[in-house]
């Protein structure tokens, strides 16, 4: 019986979120552009860099860096500047990234087995990118040096740094950013749909109705959920198949484990959502609350930027944002095997997140009951 | 005359319909606890977020360092790891030890020594340092490299200062222009308000012009003599102003708060922030006229206006790194030419070359933008 009252509520909801064909084109449409454009989008690598070379040496090595650093696939275009005002110029109108002096005695040094010089000018407005893009150049330029005369000993003694890289050996952006949207984009849509439920229906009146019907608040509160994790549990299969077919992301770990937390994943993203919607009054509340917890929610997730990088007195505000948590399964599942006792270890506070938000949400509907 | 009294008196009139409408959107705003919410409270917290939360630099990674041999030469060398401000260490003996802890993400590389390494050194045999790194996080990955890279060069300097080894053949000098320092809030606080002008340009007033549509209290308005441009107007100048002044909150936290140098003069910042809310209003104008329903412009808002800003636009990911198609879809994200403005008025000063560009294209897209929403309006009124 009790079944058969929470499966009408089920198809309800389902049909109330997915019957105006906008709001369907919404729901289904952007997640799956926004997967596609920031997949591409959004990376920390730095490519097709612009760079300006002031070259007052007249002799083969100051040739020789350039042609080296031409040859770089990371280097789009290399200008050569006549002046130091040239180089402050395009520096300042951000034309170029970084510039490279050499000096006028730079090959005359080398020959002479003395110590050269070159001077890197980075912009420091783009710190990131600059970073990256000296990391680049002292490589390249290290390179020279052991053709030198001179560096040909030094280079013998040099340390070399072998990097190794697990799990990622070619550090390819997209096989951290597709997991990662996987997750992120859930909590979008699972937040948004959720949050928007309530409120709606009591702009409009209508959960009054639900209230004096004979469902009881469990149910109510059963009805709610369901549906917006079913619709998550699609988008989340969608972006797993885009990740694997499309992306070429390897799935290293099991299926099973990741859907399994996904499942408490969402029950968490929903709880939050319910109780969202249950604190706020008209429709334009639950989207400003649902915004208001989603923009940190990724900021201090690990997604944008690692939590270790954060401020110590921040880090524990982390600890109650579902997406941390999950994030670090989905990352692991498909890139580490993450072993099971680790994802269970993440999926317990999904569990207690999911458990606190939903009894809270309960509370507040029943406070209105009264 | 009669004709001449009419029209004195449809200006006047006109002067006074346009104040009322002004005082009755003001009064709107002011009364509304989420246009404050969005235009104060949403800023300081997403200032906060990116002043704290997000940090590009990688202070005090975490790594193991196994050395697997003891001889004062590799001691030395492990103490210039465990020096480095840039890694926290802990030491083991075996790399099998760091294993686990690296999938389960507890460190982030592990640097090996390796045995041979005293003996390698000494008959100039190339010597190597193993860094093994997670590369489920290529960004983390890559500093950890040349964080490592950097330890080894330091302790080669110590070696050649102490005449132990040769100098290297070729030095580099860097020198970061404008942030010597490299911290990267001085770059992502100036950028995050041109994320909190979005929200309140596109966000707020998409949500609150759908609204009056869903309410019907926009053809209300229709019917009123008002005209569509002095009802446009007097709409967006209370969120011109509301955006101005959220973001000369921002500027003021950014200075005082997170100590943002700031090396460029108001009048820029002004300016530059005045045409950015061009483009942002007419695109919340222009979602609000198409979609008419609270839910899908705050969802278009989000796709269109705050996700673009936030990714598309620089402001943490490089453009030039973007395929050709992504990168033709940024030039019409106003926010990327506000971002690099704002970021040299901070850093930099005025570069009025740079600036005037920015202002350009911003005012082209914002015209576009108020051309298309004054279209849609017209048309579906009649």
């Amino acid at each position: 019986m009790w079944w058969a009252r929470l499966k009408a509520l089920i198809v309800k909801e389902l049909l109330a979120a997915l019957r105006d064909p906008r709001a369907r084109l919404i729901l289904v449409g952007p997640p799956i552009i926004q997967l596609l454009v920031f997949a591409y989008a959004a990376t920390l690598e730095v490519k097709n860099v612009d760079l300006m070379v002031l070259n007052r040496d007249s002799g083969h090595w100051g040739r020789e860096l350039v042609q080296q650093i031409g040859g770089s696939p990371t280097f789009r275009s290399i200008g050569l500047a006549n002046s130091p005002n040239e180089v402050r110029l395009a520096i300042d109108n951000q034309q170029v990234l970084a510039a490279l002096e050499i000096g006028p005695s730079f090959s005359r040094d080398i020959e002479a087995g003395r110590p050269a010089e070159v001077q890197v000018i980075l912009d420091g407005r783009r710190s990131n990118a600059s970073q990256i893009v000296s990391g680049y150049l002292s490589r390249i330029i290290g390179a020279l040096a052991a053709e030198t005369p001179a560096g040909e000993h030094a280079a013998s003694m040099a340390v070399t740094v072998e990097a190794r890289n697990w799990f990622n050996p070619n550090l390819i952006y997209q096989w951290f950013m597709v997991p990662n949207l996987v997750a992120s984009i859930a909590l979008l849509i699972g937040l948004i749909v959720t949050a928007l439920s309530v409120a709606r229906e009591r702009e409009l009146g209508t959960f009054d109705q639900l209230i004096v019907s004979p469902l009881r608040t469990h149910e109510i509160l059963l009805g709610k959920l369901i549906p917006p994790m079913m619709i998550g549990l699609f988008h989340i299969t969608i972006y797993i198949l885009a990740a694997v077919f499309v992306f070429g992301v390897p799935l290293r770990g099991s299926l099973f484990l990741l859907y399994g937390s996904a499942i408490f994943y969402l029950a968490a993203v929903v709880g939050v959502g319910l109780f969202i919607s249950a604190l706020s009054m008209t429709q334009q509340q639950a989207i400003l609350g649902a915004f208001l917890f989603m923009v940190p929610a990724m900021l201090l997730s690990g997604f944008a930027t690692p939590i270790e990088n954060m401020p110590a007195w921040l880090q524990p505000v982390t600890l109650v944002n579902p997406l941390r948590y999950f994030l670090v399964i989905v990352k692991g599942v498909f890139l580490k095997d993450l072993p099971l006792a680790e994802v269970a270890r993440q999926t317990v506070p999904l569990c207690l997140i999911a458990v606190v938000t939903l009894s809270s949400a309960a509370w507040l509907f029943r406070r209105r009951l009264e | 005359m009669r004709v001449k009294a009419w029209s004195d008196r449809g200006r006047v009139g006109g002067r006074r319909r346009f104040v009322a409408l002004m005082r009755k959107e003001s009064y709107q705003i002011l009364r509304d606890p989420s246009s404050i919410l969005i235009a104060f409270v949403l800023p300081m917290i997403l200032l906060f977020l990116f002043g704290y939360g997000v940090s590009l630099d990688t202070t005090r990674t975490r790594i193991g360092l196994v050395v697997e041999e003891e001889t004062p030469l590799t001691r030395d060398l492990a103490a210039s790891f465990t020096a480095s401000r840039y890694f926290a260490v802990t030491q083991g003996r075996d790399r099998r030890e760091f294993d686990d802890d690296l999938v389960l993400g507890r460190v982030r590389g592990i640097v090996v020594v390796p045995a041979t390494f005293a003996a390698d050194h000494a008959a100039a045999r190339h010597p190597a340092v193993q860094v093994i790194v997670d590369g489920s996080d290529p960004n983390t990955a890559s500093f950890v490299q040349n964080y490592a890279q950097a330890a080894a060069a330091n302790w080669e300097r110590q070696q050649s200062s102490e005449g132990k080894a040769s100098p290297p053949a070729i030095a580099v000098e860097q020198r970061f222009w404008f942030n010597p320092q490299l911290t990267s809030r001085n770059f992502l606080v100036p950028g995050s308000i041109a994320i909190v002008m979005t929200l309140v340009g596109t966000l707020l007033t998409s949500l609150v012009v759908a609204r009056e549509w869903e309410r019907g209290t926009m053809e209300a308005m229709m019917a009123t003599p008002v005209t569509a441009a002095e009802l446009l107007t007097g709409k967006l100048l209370p969120y011109f102003i509301l955006g101005v002044a959220s973001m000369t909150l921002c500027v003021l936290l950014a200075v005082f708060l997170f100590g943002v140098p700031f090396r460029g003069s108001v009048t820029a910042l002004y300016v530059l922030s005045a045409s950015f809310l061009m483009p942002a209003l007419g695109q919340g104008l222009l979602i609000s006229a198409t979609t008419k329903n609270q839910f899908l412009a705050s969802q278009l808002a989000l796709i269109s206006g705050f996700l673009p800003s936030f990714l598309l636009s620089g402001f943490l990911f490089e453009i030039n790194s973007m395929p050709t198609v992504i990168q033709w879809i940024t030039y019409v994200v106003p926010a990327r030419y506000l971002i690099p403005s704002l970021q040299t008025v901070f850093l930099a000063g005025d570069i009025w070359p740079m600036f005037g560009r920015a202002i350009a294209v911003m005012l082209t897209i914002g015209s576009i933008f108020f051309l298309l929403a004054a279209r849609s309006t017209r048309k579906r009124i009649g």
